[in-house]
């Protein structure tokens, strides 16, 4: 077996001067599930498009499954399975019609075109729903179709953008377990973008967080966040806090301390074991404690750390950015 | 170079989305046959300078009819592809592995079939309103003919779907290409009535030949000859569909 399912280096679009994917660098090993995580606009679905071959790249080198992306569009083609962020089903047939159809452009011979549909089918618990028309789909429904028909051809790679995008909070873990599934038991490479952090948190191996169409940091889940250096354990206190504060300065176990006004923010691993102790510190040296807050780091933190703005802020900047893209792209066409 | 499943699979959707739209189905034959009810019925009596005077209105009016409404449902078949986009499914066609040139294939067939179905229903209905044929043969001529109106106007479209982001500049379209073209045909009227430069301008327009040609096999009177209108017309079904197919590949689908 190929060692990696994904070789892409310094990969580049541009829309009419704007870059949206900037000279990006990576690899996915097969068998591994892959996470592109960044707000709205960061570059993920350009990068996933030019991947699926949707897209020609402006610059750089892409292969997927052993196959060049810009050279061999057809092999590229037949070796992945795209779920993309819009719906791309057709409404007015219905959810087995959808299967069939793409069985059929996928060149799947009738007898194993039955027998495929039916697996997959069963796998996203549509059967009883494959004779109703798309239309009356819920959300999820669709999803999980849209899931079942990237899988049909036995993908090597599957890629899936914002894959519960919209959906509800018990959806989402249910085609969380889907893809877990898929990834584990069934083998299949799978790249997945999202600006759900703890989407990339509970499923991805590796995570690329990607900002303004670049990568800042990519590594595990568990250590990205090990580079923020552990918990945050905020404490409202009451009382002068000098004396504590040099105390607490003391122990070798605080990474990290910032105070803002009655609020002591406080870095450190294992922070539910250290609670009481802190706790008791502060009686000591007559301070009240108000309050107590543990949070332990998610990848927003990761973020934070690494461009110096959150996602929310980030995306509301990112408005513009893609505004601007937007009428880049429409003037390309006119 | 052709995937002849996925060419099957693109034609049978068209043909079940068309099927299963009753409304698009009695949408798309009201309009040629208030046309030809209309001004059937209102021209009737009148004799038209230019036309041969055995010819009744009406049964100059059906050629032109069909061909109109060939012309409209085959350009919109050509700019569905933007349907296509808005609706997402467009990435699912051409994320597949089969040759651009199937998919343009397969869209033209399915294109076309539905466009027949439409036009073969407003000639059986214009049986009604006395609509005679000089034989049964010329039926199968007709057809002929039919097709390549349609797949001459669903290249049209094709190139316009592949210059256009989305369905905004549709009404564009058809005020200044499809009504032209349409009114320029001598569809309504004979075009000897037209002045001499219009007359012109109606030569570079291929529903011309389409309306000519289908007069000529269904009623025996035309202004060209059966042949000369067919050679036309297979030239310009060529042009437009061969740059359909490059447009459409050239152009990106996200």
């Amino acid at each position: 077996m190929r060692e990696h399912a994904i070789k892409v280096d310094k990969l580049t679009r541009k829309f009419n001067g704007l870059v949206a994917v900037d000279q990006i660098s990576f690899s996915v090993k097969t068998g591994e599930l892959f996470g592109l995580l960044g707000p709205n606009g960061a570059g993920k679905t350009t990068t996933i498009n030019m991947l699926s071959t949707l897209l020609k790249a402006t610059s750089g080198y892409g292969e997927v499954a052993g196959y060049d992306i810009s050279k061999n569009k057809d092999d590229t083609r037949r070796s992945i399975g795209v779920v993309f962020q819009e719906t791309a089903l057709d409404i007015k047939l219905t959810g087995k019609e959808n299967l069939e159809f793409h069985a059929m452009m996928y060149g799947i011979k009738k007898a194993e075109r039955k027998k495929r549909i039916k697996e997959v089918l069963e796998l996203v618990e549509l059967t009883e729903k494959k004779r109703v028309l798309v239309e009356n789909y819920s959300g999820g429904m669709k999803r999980r179709l849209e899931i079942a028909r990237g899988l049909i051809h036995w993908p090597k790679v599957l890629f899936l953008d914002e894959p519960t995008l919209g959906l509800d909070v018990q959806t989402r873990r249910h085609i969380w377990d889907y893809i877990k599934k898929l990834n584990k038991e069934g083998g299949v490479t799978i790249i997945l973008t999202t600006h759900y952090m703890e989407e990339a948190d509970f499923l991805c191996d590796r995570v690329a967080i990607m900002d303004q169409g670049k990568f800042v940091a990519m590594d595990t889940p568990v250590r990205l966040k090990d580079i923020l250096g552990g918990d945050v354990v905020s404490m409202e206190i009451e009382g002068e806090a000098d004396l504590l504060i040099d105390q607490i300065n003391s122990l070798d176990w605080i990474k990290n301390m910032a105070r803002h006004d009655e609020t002591l923010s406080l870095t450190m691993e294992k922070g539910e074991r250290r609670i009481p102790e802190l706790i008791h510190i502060a009686r000591e040296n007559g301070v009240n404690v108000t309050c107590v807050h543990l949070r332990k780091p998610s990848l927003e933190d990761v973020f934070l750390h690494f461009t110096g703005r959150t996602m929310r802020v980030e995306e509301a900047s990112q408005t513009e950015r893609n505004l601007a893209m937007i009428r880049a792209r429409m003037g390309r066409k006119r | 170079m052709i995937n002849k499943t996925a060419i099957y699979v693109l034609w049978l959707r068209e043909v079940k989305r068309f099927l299963r739209a009753k409304s698009r189905v009695i949408g798309a034959l009201a309009m040629p046959l208030f046309f030809l009810a209309f001004l059937g019925l209102g021209f009737r009596k009148m004799s038209i300078p230019g036309m041969s005077g055995e010819v009744d209105y009406i049964r100059f009016l059906v050629p032109g009819i069909i061909g109109m409404s060939i012309l409209f449902s085959s350009t919109f078949g050509g700019l569905s592809v933007l349907w296509d986009r808005e609706f997402g499914f467009l990435k699912e066609i051409m994320v597949a592995p089969v040759t651009r040139v199937s998919i343009v294939l397969g869209r033209i067939l399915g294109g076309a079939t539905t466009a027949l179905i439409q036009a073969i229903l407003i000639l059986g209905i214009s049986f009604l309103f006395g609509f005679k044929i000089v034989s049964i043969s010329s039926l199968l001529l007709a057809l002929a003919f039919m097709t390549l109106i349609a797949i001459t106007f669903l290249g049209l479209g094709l190139i316009f779907a592949s210059k256009m982001r989305d369905m905004q500049g549709f009404s564009i379209v058809m005020n200044f290409v499809i009504f032209p073209l349409f009114f320029l045909s001598g569809a309504l009227y004979p075009l000897d009535n037209f002045p001499v430069w219009l007359r012109y301008i109606s030569k570079i327009d291929p529903l011309t030949y389409g309306v000519d040609g289908l007069r000529a096999v269904l009623i025996g009177v035309s202004s060209f000859s059966t042949l000369y209108n067919f050679v036309l017309l297979a030239v310009f079904s060529s042009v437009m569909i061969v740059l359909g197919a490059y447009f459409f590949e050239k152009s990106e689908s996200v």
